[in-house]
C-alpha cells in the first residue's frame, strides 16, 4: 500500500475546508436524535430517585396508569432496588405527549427507606463515614506506581516543593442530552441514539436484551456532543426498547437536562498531596504523590501523574473514593487536565525556587523531542520574553501575567472497515460505521476519497453513523481520525485498482501499462489513449462497483506532544481572571482538514478555560443532591470568556494521521493558573479559579483592592 | 408545565378582579422570561396566566419633568434611550447589564422589579424551603456562596434585579393599579425583607400590578453609575452590584444614594456609606472610608465572605469613577 501523498502534492487533503454538514446544521435540517418525531411517537421519561441513598420499598404506579395518554409504565427498571445517588432511575413511563409525560411522572407514589450517605469526597473519607457500598470501605485500596528510589531522589535534591492541589468535579454538559428513539420492525430493533459508538451500543443493547446482534441496528447521523460520556450503551435505551415493545409504537426517551447532570457522567475531582525535587542545575530527582479522587459510585478517578516529565525516582499512590453521586465517565483526556494543574504548577514553584525560568526548567526535564521544538516555537510566537521576571510586578488594580503548560496524548488508530460503492454515473458512496461526534469525520471521509481518486468532492457521498455500515470503533481516545482516515484511503486505493483493471480490460492492455492522473486513466506509452472518470464509471453498465477496505498500518501513528501559553489579566479588586490570549502549539501528524482540526483545538481550549474558571458541580451536603444541575447555575464559558486564540500546527505529515480531540484541553487550566501566579504572586491551589477563591487568596496575600 | 388557562387582558379595567386575591391561582405575564422558567419547573401551578402585554398604556417612556416609564417597557429600550443614558445613567447602565440581548428585548422593567430570587434551593423543586412554606432555609447551612451578606434570615436569598438598585438610588416611585384604582408607592417601601414576609419579596398584592415607574428629575450636579459584578461575564446575575447617585456642588457631596444589588434579599441601601460622603469632597480617603462603611455591618455566611470585600471594592470603584466623571 502506498503512503499518503506529500503535503505539496495534495489538492484537497490538509486544506481548510468547511464541514459538509455545516449548512444543514445551521439551517436546522440536520436531524439529531432529539429531533426524531416519527408518526405515532410516544414520549418516554424516567422517574429518578431524589435521595442519594435509599431502598425503594414500594412503587405505586396505579395513578400513573390511570392518567389518560399514558401507554406503558415500568417499575422494575432498577436492577437492585437500592439507589446510591440522587438521579438514579427507578421507573419509566411512555405517554402520548411530553406534557402528559410530565404529569405522569408526578403521579408515582414511591416509598423509600432512606439511608445514610456521603455527598462529597471529604465526608466520604472521614472515619466512620456511612458506606456507599455496605461491604466495601469508601476508600479503595491504592494503586501504586513508580520507579527508582524516591527517598534517595529527595535526599540528593537541592530544592523541594510540596503542596496540596484540588480540582473539581466537572460534568460533560453535552448540548444534546443522552437518549434514544427506538422502534421495532417485527423482531428487529432500530435505535436512533445520541452516541459515540453505534457498533458498541448495538452490541451492548443486544446483550442486555438477550437479542441476536444482527437484529439490532443503531443509527446516529448527527449528535450534540459526547466528550466521552456517550461511549457506552445507556440503560435508557433498553428501557425505551421495552416500552416500544409493550406499546408497539416508536418511543423516544431523552434524559432531562437535570437527569443528564446527575447521571450522565462527569470528570472526577482530585485531591493531590505532592512533592517534587530537583538539583540546583535544574534536573528533577524525585516526585511523590498521594492522590484521591471520586468517580461517585464508579471507579477510575485516577490522575495521570507525574504527567510528562522525566523523573528518575517517583511514586504515586492513588485512592479512588466512593461517594453517593453519579458515576464518572471518560471525559476528554481522562485524568490529564487534573494532572497538568498539579504538575505544571509544581514545576513553576520549583523553577522559582531554583531561580530558573519556567521554560528553561521544562526544557531540561522534557525528553520529548517534538515538544522541545514546540516549547521554543510557542515561546517565540507568544512573546515569552515579555513575561514579568518577578511575579506580581504590575502595579495597580489590574495585573497581567503569563504562564505555560504541556500536553500529551497516546492512542492512535485501530481496526476500521469501510465500503465504497461506485455508480455508473460517476458518483460514489463511502460508508463507514463510525460516527461524527462533531469533529468533522463526514467531511474528511469525502476529502480522503476525493484526494485519492482525484475527483470532485461533490461526487462523493460520505455515509456514517449506522451500525449496518462496516465496523469501526467507538469515537473515544482521539482514535477516530487515525482509524477512519486510513480505512478510507485504503478503500479508495482498492477502488482505483479495480477501476484500472476494468480500464485495462476495455482498452485491451495490461493494467501495468496504465496510469492514473486527475481522475483519468491513460496509457503510459500513449497518453491520448485514455478514459475519463465518467467514461470509466460508464463501463460499469448497469452494475455498481462495491469495494471493501480497512485500516492498515503505516498511515497513522500514536502519541502527540503539545504546549500552550496563556496571558491573563487579574482584577485584584474583584478576583476575576480574564484570559487575554492563548497560544497553542499542537502536533497531530498529517492534518486531514486544517479548518476542522483548528476547530478541535479551539474547542478544547475553550473547554479548558471553562474548567479553569467556571465549571463546578456543587453537592448540597445536607441532602446529597446537586444544587446547580442546570445551565444557569452550572456555569460554562461564553463569548466574553473567550480569548484570542492562536493555533500553531507543528506539522509532521510523515507520521501519518493522529487524533487531536483531547490533548489541547489538557494544559489550558495549568497555563492559566501559572499565569495567575505570574500576575499576582499568589498561587491558586484549587479549581475552578472563581472570583471567590481568587479574592480570598489575594486577601490572604493582603493586597486585594489595594494599589501597591 | 401544568395546564393553565391563558387570558389576554386589553385594559386595566377589570384586571384586579380577574387576578383575584390568590396569587397561586392567577399569575401576571409581562415579558414572561422569569414566569416561563417558574412554570416549566412547576414551581408555580397557576390555574390562569394573564398576559398584560396588550394593555397599551403600560408601554412607553414619557419624557417631561422626570421620567415616566410604562411598566411593560422592555429593558433594551430603556438601556438605549438617549435621555436616560445622559440624565439617569445609572438606570441605563443597570437595564443594559441585565442578562443578555435576547432577554433584554423581552424582559420588562416592571417584570425586572418583580422577578423571583435565583437561590438554587428556591429554584430546585426538591427543596421545600421557607419560601415554599417549608420549615427551613437550606442555604443557611448549605452552599451559600451566592447568598445574602446583609438583611438575611431566616431566609438568605438575594434580590436578583439590576434595575431595582438603580431605581431605589434614583428615588423612584411606582404607580400601582389595584381594586381601588391607582396608588403610588415609593420604591423605598416596595421591597420587603424575609423577616417581614418570607413568601414574597415585595408589597404588591395579588390583585395589583405595577403600571408605571416614575423617576424624579435629578438635581443639577447629579451624576450616577451602576457597576455589576458577574462571575460569568457573558451572562450572569449580579454577585454584587452598586448603584450610586451623587449630587455634587462645588467639590462637596450634597446628596448621596448608594444601593447595593445581589447582596441582600432587597436592594440594599448603604446608609453608612452615604453618611460618610455627605458634605465632603470626594477624596480618595473619603471614598475608602465610605466603601468600608458600606460593608461594615455585613454578616456573611460560611461561603460568601468574599462578597464583603468584593462589595467594598465595587463601591470604591463606583465612587472613584464618579469622581472622575
Amino acid at each position: 500500500m502506498a503512503g499518503w501523498k506529500s503535503l505539496k502534492d495534495m489538492t484537497v487533503l490538509s486544506k481548510p475546508l468547511p464541514r459538509l454538514d455545516g449548512p444543514d446544521k445551521v439551517a436546522g435540517q440536520a436531524k439529531y436524535t432529539h429531533d426524531m418525531h416519527p408518526k405515532g411517537l410516544l414520549y418516554a421519561g424516567l422517574l429518578v430517585s431524589p435521595h442519594p441513598a435509599a431502598r425503594v420499598v414500594k412503587i405505586d404506579a396505579s395513578k400513573v396508569r390511570r392518567l389518560p395518554g399514558v401507554k406503558a409504565v415500568l417499575t422494575d427498571v432498577h436492577p437492585t432496588g437500592t439507589v446510591r445517588y440522587a438521579g438514579e432511575e427507578i421507573a419509566a413511563v411512555a405517554a402520548t405527549s411530553p406534557e402528559v409525560l410530565e404529569d405522569a411522572l408526578e403521579l408515582f407514589e414511591v416509598e423509600y427507606e432512606t439511608l445514610p450517605f456521603v455527598a462529597d469526597i471529604d465526608s466520604a473519607m472521614q472515619e466512620n463515614a456511612p458506606r456507599v457500598f455496605a461491604n466495601r470501605p469508601n476508600i479503595r485500596d491504592p494503586r501504586v506506581r513508580g520507579e527508582g528510589d524516591v527517598d534517595a531522589g529527595f535526599a540528593r535534591a537541592d530544592a523541594v516543593v510540596e503542596g496540596e492541589y484540588r480540582t473539581q468535579v466537572q460534568t460533560h454538559s453535552t448540548l444534546e442530552t443522552h437518549g434514544s428513539m427506538v422502534y421495532w420492525e417485527g423482531d428487529e430493533l432500530v435505535i436512533y441514539d445520541s452516541t459515540q459508538a453505534v457498533h458498541g451500543v448495538r452490541e451492548g443493547v443486544a446483550k442486555f436484551l438477550d437479542m441476536p446482534v444482527n437484529k439490532v441496528r443503531v443509527v446516529c447521523k448527527h449528535m450534540g456532543a459526547g466528550f466521552g460520556s456517550k461511549l457506552q450503551p445507556g440503560r435508557y435505551t433498553a428501557i425505551a426498547a421495552r416500552l416500544a415493545k409493550e406499546t408497539g409504537a416508536p418511543v423516544k426517551l431523552m434524559l432531562t437536562r437535570k437527569q443528564d447532570f446527575l447521571g450522565g457522567g462527569n470528570r472526577p475531582n482530585s485531591i493531590s498531596h505532592v512533592k517534587l525535587a530537583a538539583t540546583k542545575d535544574g534536573k528533577l530527582t524525585a516526585f511523590y504523590a498521594k492522590t484521591y479522587g471520586t468517580a461517585g459510585i464508579g471507579t477510575n478517578a485516577g490522575i495521570r501523574l507525574p504527567f510528562i516529565y522525566t523523573i528518575p525516582n517517583w511514586k504515586h499512590e492513588h485512592y479512588d473514593v466512593f461517594t453517593n453521586a453519579g458515576p464518572a465517565r471518560a471525559f476528554r483526556a481522562p485524568g490529564c487536565p487534573q494532572a497538568s494543574f498539579v504538575m505544571e504548577q509544581l514545576m513553576d514553584e520549583l523553577a522559582e525556587k531554583l531561580n530558573m525560568d519556567p521554560l528553561e526548567f521544562r526544557l531540561k526535564n522534557d525528553s520529548n523531542a517534538t515538544r522541545q521544538k514546540e516549547w521554543r516555537l510557542g515561546a517565540k510566537k507568544f512573546g515569552w520574553q515579555r513575561r514579568h521576571k518577578k511575579p506580581g510586578a504590575d502595579t495597580g488594580r489590574y495585573k497581567r501575567g503569563m504562564g505555560l503548560a504541556a500536553s500529551i496524548w497516546w492512542p492512535g488508530g485501530r481496526g476500521t472497515k469501510a465500503t465504497m460503492t461506485i455508480y455508473p454515473d460517476g458518483t460514489l458512496d463511502v460508508k463507514c460505521g463510525t460516527q461524527d461526534i462533531g469533529t468533522g469525520t463526514r467531511t474528511y471521509m469525502a476529502m480522503v476519497a476525493a484526494e485519492e481518486l482525484d475527483i470532485p468532492m461533490k461526487r462523493i457521498r460520505p455515509m456514517l453513523g449506522d451500525s449496518n455500515f462496516p465496523k469501526s470503533g467507538a469515537s473515544g481516545g482521539s482514535t477516530t481520525t487515525p482509524s477512519v482516515g486510513p480505512a478510507i484511503k485504503n478503500t479508495s486505493e482498492r477502488a482505483k485498482t479495480k477501476l484500472m483493471d476494468l480500464a485495462a480490460q476495455f482498452l485491451g492492455v495490461p493494467a501495468t501499462d496504465l496510469a492514473w492522473d486527475s481522475g483519468t486513466v491513460y496509457m503510459k506509452t500513449n497518453p491520448v489513449k485514455k478514459l475519463t472518470w465518467d467514461e470509466l464509471c460508464q463501463l460499469l453498465g448497469t452494475e455498481t462497483l462495491e469495494v471493501h477496505g480497512q485500516w492498515v498500518e503505516g498511515l497513522s501513528s500514536r502519541g502527540v506532544a503539545g504546549c500552550q501559553f496563556a496571558e491573563v489579566t487579574v482584577d485584584t479588586w474583584t478576583g476575576q481572571i480574564q484570559v487575554n490570549k492563548i497560544v497553542a502549539v499542537a502536533d497531530c501528524g498529517l492534518i486531514l482538514n486544517r479548518l476542522t482540526t483548528e476547530s478541535q483545538v479551539n474547542g478544547a481550549i475553550l473547554q479548558g478555560i471553562s474548567y479553569a474558571l467556571l465549571e463546578e458541580r456543587h453537592m448540597d451536603p445536607e441532602t446529597g443532591t446537586m444544587v446547580n444541575a442546570n445551565y444557569g447555575d452550572y456555569k460554562i464559558l461564553g463569548a466574553k470568556e473567550t480569548p484570542a486564540i492562536e493555533v500553531i500546527f507543528y506539522d509532521e505529515p510523515e507520521r501519518g494521521v493522529i487524533g487531536i480531540g483531547e490533548p489541547p484541553t489538557i494544559p489550558t487550566n495549568a497555563a492559566i493558573a501559572n499565569a495567575v501566579y505570574n500576575a499576582t504572586g499568589v498561587r491558586m491551589y484549587e479549581l475552578p479559579m472563581t472570583p471567590d477563591r481568587v479574592l480570598t487568596a489575594l486577601e490572604a496575600h493582603q493586597f486585594a483592592g489595594k494599589e501597591d | 408545565m401544568v395546564n393553565f388557562e391563558y387570558f389576554e387582558a386589553t385594559s386595566l379595567e377589570g384586571l384586579p378582579q380577574l387576578l383575584g386575591a390568590d396569587r397561586n391561582e392567577n399569575v401576571v405575564m409581562a415579558g414572561g422570561t422569569d414566569l416561563l422558567d417558574l412554570l416549566k419547573e412547576r414551581l408555580i401551578r397557576p390555574r390562569r396566566v394573564v398576559n398584560i402585554k396588550k394593555i397599551k398604556e403600560l408601554h412607553g417612556i414619557k419624557n417631561g419633568r422626570g421620567l415616566d416609564i410604562g411598566a411593560l417597557t422592555v429593558l433594551a429600550d430603556i438601556a438605549k434611550n438617549e435621555k436616560i443614558r445622559k440624565t439617569y445613567t445609572v438606570l441605563a447602565q443597570a437595564t443594559g447589564a441585565v442578562a443578555n440581548a435576547q432577554l433584554r428585548n423581552m424582559g420588562t422593567l416592571g417584570g425586572n422589579l418583580c422577578q423571583r430570587p435565583r437561590c438554587w434551593y428556591f429554584r430546585g423543586k426538591e427543596y421545600v424551603c421557607l419560601k415554599k412554606d417549608g420549615s427551613k432555609c437550606f442555604a443557611a447551612e448549605g452552599i451559600n456562596k451566592y447568598h445574602a451578606i446583609f438583611g438575611g434570615g431566616p431566609c438568605f436569598i438575594v434580590h436578583p434585579s439590576d434595575s431595582a438598585p438603580a431605581l431605589r438610588a434614583l428615588g423612584a416611585s411606582l404607580e400601582i393599579y389595584g381594586p381601588n384604582g391607582r396608588r403610588v408607592m415609593p420604591i423605598e417601601e416596595f421591597f420587603q425583607l424575609p423577616e417581614d414576609n418570607l413568601l414574597f419579596e415585595n408589597r404588591l398584592a395579588a390583585n395589583e400590578i405595577i403600571t408605571r415607574i416614575r423617576v424624579p428629575e435629578p438635581a443639577p450636579g447629579t451624576r450616577s453609575i451602576y457597576l455589576k459584578f458577574r462571575e460569568k461575564q457573558s451572562m450572569d446575575f449580579a454577585i454584587s452590584s452598586v448603584a450610586a447617585v451623587l449630587q455634587v456642588q462645588g467639590d462637596r457631596v450634597r446628596k448621596a444614594d448608594i444601593v447595593l444589588g445581589g447582596v441582600a434579599p432587597i436592594p440594599w441601601r448603604a446608609r453608612a456609606a452615604e453618611a460618610e460622603l455627605l458634605g465632603k469632597a470626594l477624596t480618595e480617603a473619603v471614598i475608602e472610608k465610605a466603601a468600608a462603611a458600606a460593608v461594615a455591618d455585613a454578616d456573611p455566611l460560611d461561603h460568601n465572605k468574599y462578597k464583603v470585600l468584593l462589595t467594598r471594592n465595587l463601591v470604591k470603584d463606583a465612587l472613584l469613577r464618579l469622581r472622575s466623571a
